[in-house]
C-alpha cells in the first residue's frame, strides 16, 4: 500500500491495480458487485471518461484522504453490522414461533423477544451505515453559499400585477354585495367560540368557601367510616384521616372536607387563645389540602411535627397552627374547630373559618 | 364539658383492665428479663441510660413497651451505628432469642404494647380491600401506596416495606418509631391493622411485569425515564455520528 504517492490529492487511492484509464467504466448499480477487475469503491483519477463532468466524483480534489487498509475494515465492519442486522430478522421470525402469547408472563417474553430482535436490527443497520459513510465514503469540507432570500424587484412587481389581475377577473372589487356578504358570513365565526364557553358551566358561587362541616357533625375515620373518640385517639405523635359523617362515599365532597388529625401532647401546642379553643386535648385538626395548589399535605413527622407537602415540600409547624416553616405554601393549613359531643365523640365545632385549598381568583 | 370528661373516664376505664392484661403476658420469665438487662447495660444504656430513662443522645425507653424493642433491634436499627437524621434498617445485631429478652426488659420497666401474636399479624386472614382504603389514606403518604418508601424533611425517609415482616409492621404502626406516627389499637383496631398488613403483602405479591420496577409509579412515570434515558442515548449517537472527522481520517 502507497498512502504517500497520492499525487494528485483526490478521493481516490492507488491501488494494487494499474490506472484503469483505458477500461470503460460502466455505471455502478447499487446493490451490484463491483466490476471484477477492481476492488477500488470510488471513482480515481480517471477523468478521460467521455462527457461524464462527475466522473472524479463530485468534488474533485478536494477529499481527504483516506487509506486503502481502513477503507477495507470499514467495509467489513459495515457487512459485518448487514450480516448481524439478518440475523435479528430471523430470530425475529424464530421468536414470533417460539414464544407465543398467553398469559401476563409468556406475552412478556415474547414481547422481548419481538422488541429485543427489532431492536438488534435497527440498530445493526444504522450501525452498519454509520461504518459505510465515516470510514468507507469519501468525506469533503464544502461550502455551498446561500442564495439571497428576496426575491428581485422586477419579480416582485411581475406577481403583484398578476395576483392583481386575478382579484379584478374574480369580480372581489367589482361588485360590493358579494364582498360584504361574504365579510357578514366571516365575522361572527371568530366569535362562535365565546357562546360555547358557557357549557363550562354555572359560576362556581360559593362552594369554594364552604366544606360540609357543621356544628356537630362528627369526624368519621377516612376508609372505615366509624366515628371516633377523644378517649380513643390517645397516643401522642398519632394520626389519622377524617371526613364528615355522611359523606364517607362522597368523593366530591371528601376532596374539601377531607382533614389530617393529630394528636400532640396538650403542652406542646403554641396557638392563640381561640385557636386553643378549636382543639380538644391536644387533638388538632388540619385541612389535608395545601395552600399551595391543593395536593394531599399529609407527611406528619411526629418527631419534629411537620407536615409536609409531598409535591413542592412545603412545609407546616402542626404545633403553631400549621404555620409556613418553608416552600412556596402562602397560607398555614387551615384549623378545623373540633371538640366532643356528649358521648365522647370528636365532632366539629363550626366549618372551616377560611376557604380551605389553593388561592383563587375571587378569594380574596 | 363535664359530662364528656365522665364518659371518657368511664371509657378510659373499661379499657384499662384489657391493655393491662395484654401487657402482662409480656412480661415473660424472669430469666428473659435478666438476660435482658444484661445486654441493655452491654449495648443500650450509653445512649438510653442506665434505668432506660434516656439521656441527651438517647430518649427513654420506660413504657415503649416490647414492640418497640422487637421493631428497632429486630430490624437493626438498634444498637445505631451512628446517631444521624435517619437509623437505617441494617443485619439486627441480637438474634431472636436476645431480642426477645431485651424487650421482656424493657417491658418490665412500664408496660407498653406487646409483640403482636403471629395470628393477629396473619395477611392471610386480613381484609385487604379495607387494608387498601386505610392505608392509601394514612400511609401512602409516606410510604407510598405500594410501599415504595419515600422522602421526608431534613434527610429522613420512609423506608420502603418490602421487606418487612408482618410483625414488624403492626409494631411500627403501634409505636411509631422515628418520624412515624402513632396508629394506636382504639384508633386503628387491630383488625384493621391486619388488613394493611394484608394489603401490603398482597400488594408485593402482585406481578409488575415489564422492565424496571420503580416502585409500580406506572406506565407514565416509566415512559419518562424511558424518554429521558432513551432520548439521551440517541443524542450521543447522534453527536458521536456527525461529529467532526479529523482532517485526514
Amino acid at each position: 500500500m502507497t498512502d504517500n504517492d497520492n499525487t494528485n490529492g483526490s478521493a481516490g487511492v492507488p491501488g494494487e491495480e494499474p490506472a484503469d484509464g483505458a477500461e470503460t467504466r460502466r455505471p455502478r448499480v447499487i446493490g451490484t458487485p463491483p466490476p471484477a477487475e477492481s476492488h477500488r469503491l470510488l471513482s480515481t483519477d480517471t477523468p478521460e471518461t467521455d462527457g461524464d463532468p462527475y466522473a472524479a466524483g463530485p468534488y474533485p480534489g478536494m477529499a481527504h484522504e483516506r487509506s486503502e487498509e481502513r477503507i477495507r475494515s470499514g467495509v467489513r465492519w459495515a457487512a459485518l453490522f448487514f450480516v448481524i442486522a439478518f440475523l435479528g430478522s430471523v430470530a425475529f421470525v424464530a421468536g414470533y414461533v417460539i414464544f407465543q402469547v398467553g398469559d401476563l408472563w409468556q406475552t412478556k417474553w415474547s414481547n422481548m423477544a419481538l422488541g429485543g430482535s427489532l431492536t438488534v436490527i435497527l440498530l445493526a443497520i444504522a450501525s452498519g451505515m454509520t461504518m459505510w459513510v465515516r470510514r468507507v465514503m469519501p468525506h469533503y469540507d464544502v461550502v455551498d453559499e446561500r442564495h439571497p432570500l428576496p426575491s428581485e424587484q422586477p419579480e416582485k412587481q411581475d406577481f403583484g400585477k398578476f395576483f392583481m389581475a386575478g382579484a379584478k377577473e374574480s369580480g372581489f372589487t367589482r361588485y360590493p354585495l358579494l364582498r360584504r356578504t361574504l365579510m357578514l358570513a366571516m365575522a361572527p365565526l371568530g366569535l362562535l367560540p365565546l357562546v360555547l364557553l358557557r357549557d363550562l358551566g354555572p359560576l362556581p358561587e360559593k362552594k369554594l368557601r364552604h366544606t360540609d362541616w357543621k356544628k356537630g357533625t362528627k369526624l368519621v375515620v377516612d376508609g372505615t367510616g366509624e366515628p371516633l373518640r377523644a378517649a380513643d385517639f390517645s397516643s401522642p405523635g398519632g394520626i389519622i384521616t377524617v371526613v364528615p359523617e355522611g359523606k364517607e362515599h362522597d368523593l366530591d365532597s371528601i376532596a374539601k372536607s377531607t382533614v389530617l388529625l393529630i394528636k400532640l401532647r396538650p403542652e406542646e401546642l403554641e396557638l392563640t387563645e381561640e385557636q386553643m379553643n378549636w382543639t380538644y386535648d391536644g387533638i388538632i385538626a388540619y385541612s389535608k389540602i395545601c395552600t399551595h395548589v391543593g395536593c394531599p399535605a399529609a407527611l406528619y413527622e411526629q418527631s419534629t411535627h411537620r407536615i409536609l407537602c409531598p409535591c413542592h415540600q412545603s412545609t407546616f409547624d402542626a404545633r403553631k397552627a400549621a404555620k409556613v416553616t418553608f416552600g412556596p405554601a402562602a397560607r398555614p393549613l387551615p384549623m378545623l374547630p373540633i371538640t366532643v359531643d356528649a358521648e365522647g365523640y370528636l365532632v366539629a365545632q363550626s366549618d372551616f373559618h377560611e376557604p380551605v385549598g389553593p388561592s383563587f381568583w375571587e378569594r380574596g | 364539658m363535664l359530662l364528656a370528661l365522665a364518659v371518657i373516664g368511664v371509657v378510659y376505664a373499661a379499657l384499662s383492665p384489657e391493655t393491662g392484661r395484654a401487657e402482662a403476658t409480656v412480661s415473660a420469665s424472669v430469666k428473659d428479663v435478666t438476660e435482658g438487662k444484661r445486654l441493655f447495660d452491654q449495648s443500650c444504656a450509653s445512649c438510653h441510660g442506665l434505668n432506660a430513662e434516656g439521656t441527651k443522645t438517647g430518649p427513654s425507653l420506660i413504657g415503649v413497651g416490647a414492640a418497640a424493642v422487637d421493631f428497632q433491634v429486630g430490624t437493626g436499627r438498634m444498637p445505631a451505628a451512628n446517631p444521624g437524621a435517619q437509623m437505617p434498617r441494617k443485619r439486627p445485631v441480637f438474634d431472636d432469642q436476645q431480642t426477645k429478652a431485651l424487650a421482656a426488659y424493657v417491658a418490665s420497666l412500664g408496660g407498653g404494647p406487646a409483640i403482636p401474636s403471629k395470628e393477629q399479624v396473619d395477611p392471610a386472614t386480613g381484609d385487604a380491600a379495607l387494608g387498601q382504603s386505610l392505608f392509601i389514606t394514612n400511609c401512602a403518604q409516606c410510604h407510598n401506596f405500594a410501599g415504595g418508601g419515600g422522602a421526608l424533611t431534613g434527610g429522613k425517609k420512609a423506608p420502603d416495606l418490602h421487606e418487612t415482616t408482618p410483625s414488624h409492621i403492626y409494631s411500627a404502626m403501634i409505636t411509631g418509631p422515628q418520624a412515624m406516627p402513632v396508629f394506636n389499637d382504639t384508633t386503628v383496631t387491630p383488625e384493621q391493622k391486619r388488613a394493611i398488613i394484608a394489603y401490603i403483602v398482597e400488594t408485593r405479591e402482585e406481578p409488575n411485569p415489564g422492565g424496571f420496577g420503580l416502585d409500580r409509579l406506572g406506565p407514565v412515570s416509566e415512559g419518562l425515564v424511558g424518554w429521558v434515558v432513551g432520548l439521551g442515548l440517541i443524542v450521543a449517537a447522534a453527536v458521536w455520528i456527525t461529529a467532526k472527522q479529523r482532517e485526514n481520517d
